[in-house]
């Protein structure tokens, strides 16, 4: 893949990969939510502490929320800090749904740090965050 | 990169009652190939699923390498009426997979 990214990459060994992994996130989020504050709460994040298979991580994301019309979270945003490429998914929710709660199962290369963002609809975002153990890499192999 | 996409697979009650809150989980069969492995598979993924209830959106989602071959998610909806689900993946050709499911409230 000769993208812009990798010729980055060989210019500015061997500090490069760390901080475009750094500079590619702030940009995935920036994406997601713009310039919004985000404050850490009302969102609580479930993985496992250890995944055997980096390939089927269960996640499950869980924001406080009435769903109703006047009060409802518009969006949940995943990211894997230490993915090659840190997007995972973004759900848009509506009031049709229950809960704001999304289960699903991501990929995780190595042991790493989860973010999920929530975004409601009076455009506050919140953010929880975990840590997970990787036995074998799930992206690359 | 030929051919149809898997028939999805639902799980969701037939029947619930007025105001309850019921699971649903989804399941399609697809290698989620982002292209990055080092076997040099050719790029194939889901990028969207759509979920929608009496021709409404509940869930649209919008998926990234990070999400798992197979895609499964689970969501939960309240239920006030019979009401038909309607659920569609869409692939980066432009190719769909769609399941139809029918809650009758009473």
């Amino acid at each position: 893949m000769t993208t812009r990214r990798s010729l980055l990459a060989l210019a500015l060994l061997p500090a490069a990969a760390a901080a475009d992994t750094g500079t590619a996130l702030q940009a995935a989020i920036r994406d997601a939510v713009g310039d919004a504050p985000i404050t850490d709460g009302g969102i609580v994040l479930r993985v496992p502490a250890m995944a055997e298979n980096g390939g089927q991580v269960p996640v499950t994301i869980v924001a406080e929320s009435p769903m109703t019309a006047a009060d409802h979270i518009t969006a949940i945003h995943v990211f894997a800090t230490a993915n090659p490429t840190p997007g995972v998914a973004r759900f848009r929710l509506t009031p049709l749904l229950a809960r704001a709660e999304v289960q699903t199962r991501i990929r995780l290369a190595e042991a790493q740090r989860i973010i999920v963002l929530a975004q409601s609809n009076d455009g506050r975002v919140r953010r929880a965050t975990a840590e997970i153990r990787v036995t074998t890499g799930g992206c690359l192999t | 990169m030929t051919g149809t996409l898997s028939p999805p697979r639902i799980r969701i009650p037939r029947q619930a009652r007025a105001g309850e809150v019921i699971e649903i989980r989804t399941l399609i069969e697809h290698p989620m190939e982002t292209g990055l492995r080092q076997d040099g598979a050719r790029r194939d993924m889901l990028t969207r699923l759509l979920v929608r209830m009496n021709n409404e959106t509940v869930l649209a989602a919008e998926f990234s390498n990070g999400t798992s071959a197979n895609p499964y998610h689970v969501f939960f909806v309240r239920m006030e009426r019979t009401s038909t689900f309607e659920f569609t993946w869409t692939d980066e050709a432009g190719r769909s997979a769609r399941a139809e499911a029918r809650v009758t409230v009473g």
